[in-house]
């Protein structure tokens, strides 16, 4: 199949970008990324400069891969990274758009690689059980319903890639606060420090930059691990007992 | 050059224990005056980063990734074992030790194996704590699976992504440490030489990759937990970024390079499809527990497969050779990892491959599902049921145990597995082999210590399933925090060394160097091509069977595209930028010298052990021969440009006795 690609080229964070257009043969078995890799193969055949992109484990769990794919992160299909995205949902002739995750907490390092860091010191905030190696009593000392543990599991899914803070009109990340929040809140040991926790890593939240929640949903919807809406809500009714009830 | 495994006297399950009570501690107002720098951020890394600085000593952390969140741990599936007996079925930390010596074909050190199994229990209650959400049973307890190679359940899991979850606990202890001043994280940042100070490793250099900067960091000692090199085949389970080149330095320097031909093929990767792919991915081992593998018996039929005129279910039940159930009666298609690959091979050799390439098996569910339908119809109170009514019944539990793994297969392939069966081919999983160390963790270089995958010390010549979560964790939260004390206690009369030191100024002279040499090269070809013929040598020649001749011609290969590499490789742009193409031609040098001592390691090997098959050495039924009278050892490499020598520490079994592994 052949296609066209418009894809964004920005020397670094402070420089000026734009789009740039590209023709690339590929073939309907190939993932995207291969797909650019062909690009790329390319380009350097005839000693220009490669398209830059953030990749690595290219099975859909590592949370590197942060592609903007006609409008949409992670590209059209539901519940699927760039990297699990393959070209038979493409079809020949068609133009396909590339763009960064866009997001002021998000700087561009270059044309579609992004500063993800601030989730990191989101997580250093409070997104932790404080517990040292060695300290801990027997796994089955505390049992924990069978449902409570995989409601923890299903918001621990959480591949921290970003692009709910890249779907979201206002550069939110509350979809993967929450999600954090949650993971441990649910779980007896994340518990002892519940209100510290989401009072600090909301807080953090709000000062890195991104933006707040106005419901529009995108977050879930582009969700490649499909968290879902109701951590945001959960997370929201914590933060609110935690102030009032600060000490 | 004498190898010593420092390991202490005494009685197996009392050597841990007695030499912990007994070794030299560092007390907590010197590890506030002591520093020490860990490489890599995976389940090793950030479990010995986190607990090192619990412990008071200030640590230096750096990753080549964006997070440390983001190391190649996370992409790990089954589980993790444990010796907790939990399901009273017999386990025990003896049975660990034992299943993991055999699994490892008599490959691997007694002592390090049984402290693993030792303190495999202690990883659970620790991980529990820190809030992963493993898979509980109804009552609220942990649950535990099985896996190849072993007959009790004491794998623990978090559905089908254990890694991620093992990774995220140790990756939020470590974040933990940054919050509190005791960790200096510094991401994107890639090791491109080690330090040495008076013979004792001080420092490395880092290239920044986001600006290009290099930087000099000292300390007092230098801790890798950089993983496994299973990229220098190119095509690899492994994520694309993983790669040799912090362990390589260090064997530059004068570590050990151990059992580098010890390599892990998973049987069961969905194959490869065309010339571009860039990866492979990997279908769970425990597939393998409903799944049977299979390929046509008639050369016609795999004919008309190929070309598209049939499928898999096509072919009638008599005329399918279901090679695993007929070569293996006893274990079936849960024969272990080594042994399932192999069959696979020969298989495709023979030319029963099936699909276009010729390189791939079925694997098929069709018996499962009518089985467990009929089970389903059962229970229900259907007695007569429709054949469309058991298959649909069936569907649904194996949708219920394997759902996301047959939602990966149809999104890689666009085939669907519930109504054909699916095609899959071996591929490179895991190194067994790495970097040598002593008990301590420490290599042959003082002050230089590696842990995880990245060492070769626990798994022998073939790793079982679960096995490598356990590893990982277990060296950085149980293991090193006492060991490193050994070295440091003597060091706390040193200062961390100065990075003016003329040490610091010719290694990072050496970095620049090698960088301005690619840069100014500008060649005709790019890197990954080069990678892509490397793989392909490496495949063919040192991959699931190897034989003298083939690896002669591969170690010739590898040394002509090496002098090729640094005649025509293309790499664009400059150093002070984020420049992937400069990061892929540091990694593919040093891929391709590894690849050259995996090769020599194979000759030396005359052989057949766990993953590692020489046809030369081979029983009449095609089954491996081991050759314990002469290859009880480690072949320690050291690295020379010319030729490269070995180094040989003899294995010495007191508890277990030497026995030929039978899965017939």
């Amino acid at each position: 199949m052949k296609l066209k690609l418009k894809i964004w080229k920005q020397k670094n964070q402070t420089a000026e970008g734009k789009f740039h257009d590209y023709n690339v043969e590929a073939d309907e078995h190939m993932s995207f990324l291969e797909m650019l890799d062909v690009l790329n193969e390319g380009l350097l055949e005839n000693q220009q400069e490669p398209v830059a992109f953030d990749h690595d484990c290219r099975e859909g769990i590592c949370g590197t891969c942060s592609l903007v794919i006609n409008g949409r992160p992670h590209g059209p299909m539901q519940g699927t990274t760039a990297c699990q995205l393959h070209m038979r949902h493409f079809k020949d002739g068609d133009t396909i758009t590339i763009e960064p995750w866009r997001a002021n907490a998000f700087p561009i390092v270059k044309d579609l690689v992004t500063d993800r860091s601030a989730f990191d010191r989101i997580i250093q905030s409070g997104g932790f059980v404080s517990v040292n190696t060695g300290q801990a009593m027997d796994g089955n000392a505390i049992p924990i319903e069978k449902d409570v543990a995989g409601e923890a599991f299903e918001a621990a899914t959480c591949i921290g890639c970003g692009a709910c803070v890249a779907a979201c009109p206002n550069g939110s990340a509350m979809l993967f606060t929450s999600a954090k929040i949650n993971h441990l809140d649910l779980l007896p040991q994340g518990k002892v420090e519940s209100s510290k926790r989401v009072v600090k890593m909301v807080e953090k939240m709000d000062e890195e930059g991104f933006g707040n929640c106005s419901n529009v949903g995108a977050c879930h919807v582009e969700c490649p691990k499909e968290i879902k809406l109701e951590n945001i809500a959960r997370m929201n009714r914590k933060y609110f007992a935690a102030k009032l009830s600060a000490k | 050059m004498k190898l010593h495994s420092n390991v202490p006297e005494g009685p197996l399950a009392e050597k841990w224990t007695e030499y912990k009570s007994k070794m030299n501690l560092v007390a907590p107002n010197n590890k506030r005056r002591i520093s020490v720098i860990v490489v890599g951020t995976g389940l090793a890394g950030a479990s010995a980063a986190s607990t090192l600085a619990e412990l008071g000593y200030n640590v230096k952390c750096y990753t080549f990734h964006d997070s440390p969140r983001r190391a190649h741990s996370i992409a790990a599936q089954g589980g993790i074992n444990a010796a907790k007996n939990y399901q009273n079925d017999g386990d025990s930390v003896y049975r660990l030790f034992y299943d993991t010596i055999k699994g490892g074909d008599y490959r691997s050190r007694e002592a390090n194996v049984h402290r693993l199994a030792e303190v495999s229990t202690d990883i659970i209650d620790q991980c529990v704590a820190q809030g992963v959400p493993f898979a509980r049973e109804y009552g609220g307890l942990l649950a535990n699976r099985s896996f190849g190679g072993v007959q009790v359940s004491r794998t623990f899991y978090a559905r089908g992504q254990t890694g991620q979850q093992l990774l995220i606990g140790a990756y939020q202890a470590l974040e933990r440490q940054i919050s509190l001043g005791k960790v200096e994280m510094y991401n994107r940042h890639e090791m491109l030489d080690l330090v040495l100070v008076d013979g004792k490793a001080r420092g490395i250099i880092t290239r920044n990759l986001i600006n290009g900067e290099i930087e000099r960091h000292s300390a007092h000692c230098v801790v890798l937990a950089t993983g496994g090199y299973g990229n220098v085949f190119y095509l690899s389970t492994n994520a694309m970024g993983s790669n040799v080149t912090a362990a390589w330095k260090a064997v530059k320097k004068g570590a050990l390079m151990a059992n580098p031909c010890f390599t892990q093929i998973h049987p069961t990767c969905i194959p490869v499809s065309g010339n571009y792919q860039s990866k492979l991915t990997l279908m769970s081992e425990s597939l393998r527990n409903d799944g049977r593998v299979w390929v046509p018996k008639k050369l016609e039929d795999v004919k008309a497969i190929r070309e598209g005129k049939k499928t898999g279910n096509d072919i009638p039940e008599v005329d399918r050779d279901y090679y695993l159930e007929r070569r293996y009666p006893a274990f079936g298609n849960l024969v272990p990892r080594d042994v399932a690959s192999r069959a696979a091979k020969t298989a495709c050799d023979e030319g029963y491959g099936v699909n276009k390439t010729g390189l791939a098996v079925y694997l098929d569910f069709s018996s499962a599902i009518i089985r467990y339908g009929k089970t389903e119809a059962h229970s229900l109170g259907l007695h007569n049921p429709s054949e469309a009514k058991i298959k649909e019944l069936g569907t649904k539990v194996v949708e219920a145990k394997y759902g996301n793994l047959f939602e990966m297969y149809e999104k890689i392939t666009g085939e669907n597995p519930y109504k054909l069966p699916m095609k899959i081919y071996p591929a490179v999983h895991y190194t067994m082999g790495g970097v040598w160390v002593d008990y301590n963790l420490q290599t042959n270089v003082p002050g230089l210590f590696s842990l995880g995958e990245s060492n070769f010390s626990d798994h022998g010549a073939n790793r079982l399933g679960a096995s490598a979560l356990m590893q990982g964790l277990a060296d950085g939260y149980f293991v090193i925090p006492y060991t490193i004390g050994q070295f440091l206690s003597g060091e706390i009369r040193n200062d961390v060394p100065s990075t003016d030191l003329p040490a610091f100024a010719e290694a990072e002279k050496n970095v620049r160097d090698r960088i301005n040499k690619f840069l100014s090269m500008k060649g005709g070809q790019s890197v990954e091509s080069f990678h892509r013929r490397l793989g392909k040598i490496m495949w063919e020649y040192c991959g699931m069977s190897r034989n003298a001749e083939g690896l002669k011609k591969g170690r010739q290969m590898i040394r002509e595209l090496r002098d090729e590499f640094y005649r025509d490789v293309f790499v664009p742009g400059t150093n002070e930028e984020y420049n992937p193409e400069l990061e892929k031609a540091n990694r593919v040098a040093d891929f391709l010298e590894l690849g050259e001592v995996m090769i020599l390691d194979a000759l030396d090997r005359e052989e057949s052990c766990g993953g590692h098959f020489r046809e030369e050495y081979q029983t009449e039924e095609g089954e491996a021969l081991r050759r314990d009278d002469v290859f009880t050892y480690v072949a320690a490499w050291e690295w020379d440009d010319e030729e490269p020598k070995v180094h040989k520490e003899e294995l010495v079994y007191e508890n277990v006795e030497l026995k030929t592994r039978s899965y017939k």
